[in-house]
């Protein structure tokens, strides 16, 4: 739906007014338009104490066709930290940049975060609108050493701070990159460097080596693959299909029958097929590997888990129905069906889930910060945590990885019922001050389902604009 | 590629849509038929994939249609989903249009003609053509011709009040200026149908199309229409003793045993069959869920004649089994169109009468009787409702569907039309 207050204070009078009474203008958000560059702008690349993971950025970016203009390694005596050197493409120093990354890896010592600050703080004057910053750190948890993960760990605060700090719709995030992620880098880096994680920002997500092949085309990753998208009907998973619709995939577009009608023109909407199947169906899995294994080719390569239904009341007026029906549908059934498509007797040529496979579930922040009147809702979705994290373990020796997105105040049918003020309240809480599209949950979605996120998996990316609501 | 060098090739059903059956002036009073076709073809796209793509040809029609759409199909394919360069066609052979279409479809794929087709039907009951009398169209029409403003005047001057009351298309047959369901009854009362025996076949299908819902066996036979999920005469809660307690509407004193009840409403609907090639189906990793193995129809004098107006599918389906080499037992599933509960009861009674065989059939022996717990085991158009020209495609995608299911078996399709005519069909699992 439409958020009017946007709209009034972006131009004319309504802007004039907004800034005479210092009320918050949200930014116009940069999003990912196919043959559009990665950056608006170019990017300055720098290390601090070592930064091993240097060269391997700077490939990445290069290989982006990001301008890097200023690419070196900062030491903590270092005190000038504008003077660009390396790569500069004769951009001058003074130019709006799109992107500031920092591998801070190596920062082992409080000491190391000085550098960091030298060379962050004066990058901040310079942010375009829709800037990236990205972090690159290591797990504070592979750290034995106190002093050393207590210096990664700052990293997450530094982040989270200068996320809140950031204006004109710009977004800071942290990567913590594991022992020989190499590789595995490219994806979560140039995900949220693009315009796709437009709303995605605050977040740490952790990235392990993995198997990693990179795809022919980064704008067409999902060339030849099957994709099963429940709940596509309307609403963010009409908007997770066309995603990943426009970036080759071949998609199976699931939702009860009784939504049909609106079903089948998602579906030819996009080019893909409908399926009417009810989930909590006890062989609604069987169901659906028969109907990959008939109508394509038997191997399915992503399996996203979005169909989902709210019952909210206060949990002291919460009957057995409103209880049992949200838990079936957003937890019992993606487990249930987990079960029977990750059956490796099924992977091959069955439509089950294929070794390399990807399963991506909705959980939402409610389930990560509880929300009044939504135990039920919460339960289910903090469940789909739960499963995800336990089940990543479960299935890695084959390749498969099953990670989460918790979606914040997203503008959709669902959000629009929600009263105008608490509506208002949940648009406004975050540090993008809007509510988010449904395309920046599809769009996250498919980032983590790609075959080159294979070092990504048990994580939770939420896609909040760095709500308030539950750190 | 088509060719037809080699003999007739397979003919198979890959699937079918409908959106759910309304009763008329109801939930679809403001769709028209091309709105409800569109809704079907697009939902039949959307289940195979097709959007964009092109099939040989959409062979369908309505019944009661409107002058402006004498070119439905094709208006309707360029409204919906399938690439525009889908040629499409009309039929018209009233309640048989739909199997009709289907019919024409298979010929031309079994003949190599085309690979791939649609067969549909649609039907308004609701927003039904209303035309203007006879006399007020002669009048505008010579008015039209005139060439001088006075001939005009001379030719407008000819208007009387009379001949601004509206035609209004109404159930009657032309020639006999009887309704369908006065036809019936006279049939009914024929062949001695007790009131009973019709309540408990209308019981029988309203429960096994409630049935076939809660299995979930029309999720992906029907795609929802307009907030619509299920067909809207279905009442799954129905019994012999509730139906026992309407009163008749068709049919005099003793003989006065048709229903509301046992009886089909009036109906709005469209459904759509794709048929293909074996091949064609292969190669898109289509399912092929039934041959269409043959068809026959019939039509019988009810005017002239002493014939019943819907008994043209009892002659058409020993002339179709003979030429099959198929006996009446021969089938695993029996689809004999419900236009009312008696017309299926008498149709079965002829097969198993000595005297009707001979005397009207010609054979030597009754074709006997059936199993009746074959007959129209997912419910038919008493519980689904009967938009006229949809009930065919209905019928041949749910009995394809179920001989899929079973995985091997043969069925049998009857279906009675206005203008005493039958059209009938054999559909053999693969």
């Amino acid at each position: 739906m439409r958020d009017r207050y946007s709209d009034l204070v972006r131009s004319g009078p309504g802007k004039t007014l907004a800034t005479m009474f210092g009320l918050p203008r949200p930014a116009r958000l940069r999003r990912y338009v196919v043959g559009e560059p990665l950056l608006v702008g170019p990017a300055i690349v720098k290390g601090v104490a070592g930064a091993p993971l240097l060269p391997e950025i700077q490939r990445i970016l290069t290989s982006a066709a990001v301008d890097v203009i200023a690419a070196d390694v900062m030491t903590a005596e270092a005190d000038s930290p504008q003077a660009g050197s390396g790569s500069g493409s004769g951009s001058g120093s003074g130019s709006r940049l799109g992107a500031v990354v920092i591998d801070v890896s190596a920062a082992r010592a409080v000491d190391d975060l000085e550098s960091l600050r030298a060379v962050l703080a004066p990058s901040l004057r310079r942010l375009d609108a829709c800037a990236r910053i990205v972090l690159v750190g290591t797990p504070p948890e592979s750290l034995a050493d106190p002093a050393a993960a207590a210096t990664q760990r700052a990293l997450e605060g530094i982040v989270r701070s200068v996320a809140k700090e950031l204006r004109d719709g710009a977004t800071a995030n942290l990567i913590y990159a594991g022992q020989g992620s190499g590789p595995a880098l490219e994806s979560p880096l140039r995900f949220l460097l693009s315009a796709r994680s437009a709303y995605v920002d605050g977040q740490v997500v952790r990235v392990a080596s993995g198997e990693v092949t990179p795809p022919a085309d980064w704008a067409r990753p999902f060339v030849g693959q099957v994709v099963v998208v429940t709940g596509a009907a309307r609403g963010i998973g009409a908007s997770i299909v066309e995603v990943f619709a426009r970036d080759g995939a071949r998609v199976i577009c699931l939702d009860v029958p009784a939504a049909g009608e609106a079903l089948a023109a998602v579906a030819n909407r996009i080019g893909g097929t409908a399926l009417q199947l009810d989930i909590t169906a006890a062989d609604a899995g069987q169901r659906i590997a028969a109907h990959v294994a008939q109508r394509h080719g038997g191997r399915l390569d992503v399996l996203v888990h979005n169909a989902g239904i709210t019952r909210d009341k206060l949990l002291v007026n919460t009957d057995v129905d409103r209880w049992s029906s949200v838990l079936g549908v957003n937890l019992g059934a993606q487990l249930r069906m987990n079960e029977v498509l990750l059956d490796p007797s099924l992977k091959d040529g069955l439509g089950g889930i294929t070794d390399g496979g990807r399963i991506v579930s909705v959980s939402s922040t409610s389930g990560i910060a509880g929300n009044r009147g939504q135990a039920n809702y919460a339960a289910s979705k903090a469940g789909v945590i739960g499963m995800v994290q336990a089940l990543a373990a479960q299935v890695a020796d084959r390749g498969i990885t099953v990670n989460a997105v918790a979606p914040g105040f997203i503008e959709t049918e669902m959000t629009a019922k929600i009263p105008l003020a608490t509506r208002e309240i949940g648009r406004r809480v975050n540090s993008l001050g809007q509510g988010g599209q449904p395309v920046d949950v599809g769009e996250t979605i498919a980032w983590l389902a790609q075959s080159a996120s294979a070092g990504l998996t048990g994580q939770v990316v939420r896609v909040c604009g760095q709500s308030w609501l539950g750190a | 590629m088509a060719g037809n060098t080699a003999g007739p090739r397979n003919a198979v059903i890959v699937g079918g849509n409908r959106i759910p059956f309304a009763r008329a002036n109801g939930p679809y009073a403001q769709a028209s038929n091309q709105d409800m076709l569109i809704a079907a073809l697009d939902g039949l796209v959307a289940r195979f994939g097709l959007s964009g793509e092109a099939v040989g040809e959409v062979a369908a029609g309505a019944v009661l249609k409107h002058s402006r759409d004498f070119n439905l199909t094709r208006e309707s394919v360029l409204g919906c989903q399938l690439s525009s360069s889908t040629p499409a066609y009309d039929v018209q052979q009233a309640c048989g249009t739909g199997l009709e279409a289907a019919i024409l479809v298979a010929n031309k794929i079994a003949l190599g003609q085309i690979d791939s087709g649609i067969a549909g039907g649609v039907d308004s009951a609701s927003d039904a053509p209303i035309a203007v009398s006879d006399g007020l169209r002669h009048t505008l029409l010579a008015a039209n011709r005139a060439k001088t403003p006075l001939d005009r005047l001379k030719a407008l001057s000819g208007l009387r009040p009379g001949h601004l009351v509206p035609e209004i298309p109404r159930n009657v047959e032309p020639r006999t200026g009887m309704s369908m369901g006065e036809h019936q009854a006279v049939t009914t009362s024929q062949w001695q149908v007790s009131r009973e025996s019709q309540d408990e076949l209308a019981a029988a299908s309203h429960h096994n199309l409630a049935s076939a819902y809660d299995r979930g066996f029309f999720d992906d036979l029907l795609t929802p229409y307009l907030g619509v999920t299920r067909d809207q005469n279905l009442r799954p809660d129905t019994s012999v003793d509730k139906l026992a307690r309407l009163t008749p509407v068709f049919g005099k004193g003793q003989d006065a045993t048709m229903t509301a009840g046992n009886c089909t409403p009036l109906t709005d609907g469209a459904s759509v069959v794709l048929l293909a090639s074996p091949q064609w189906a292969a190669e898109r990793r289509l399912p092929a869920l039934a041959r269409f193995v043959d068809a026959e129809t019939a039509a019988v004098d009810y005017v002239h004649g002493d014939e019943g107006l819907l008994m043209a599918p009892a002659y058409a389906v020993p002339r179709l089994l003979a030429r099959n080499g198929l006996s009446l037992q021969d089938f695993d599933y029996y689809e004999i169109h419900e236009a009312f509960a008696s017309t299926v009861l008498v149709t079965l009674a002829a097969w198993q009468s000595e005297k009707f065989c001979r005397d009207r059939l010609g054979l030597d022996a009754p074709l006997g009787s059936i199993d009746r717990s074959r007959l129209n085991v997912n419910g038919s158009s008493l519980a689904a409702g009967h938009p006229f020209a949809a009930t065919g495609g209905r019928i041949v995608a749910s009995l394809a569907k179920q001989l899929s299911e079973r995985g091997s078996g043969r069925g049998l399709i009857s279906i009675c039309a206005a203008g005493g005519q039958g059209v009938v069909a054999i559909l053999e699992a693969i």
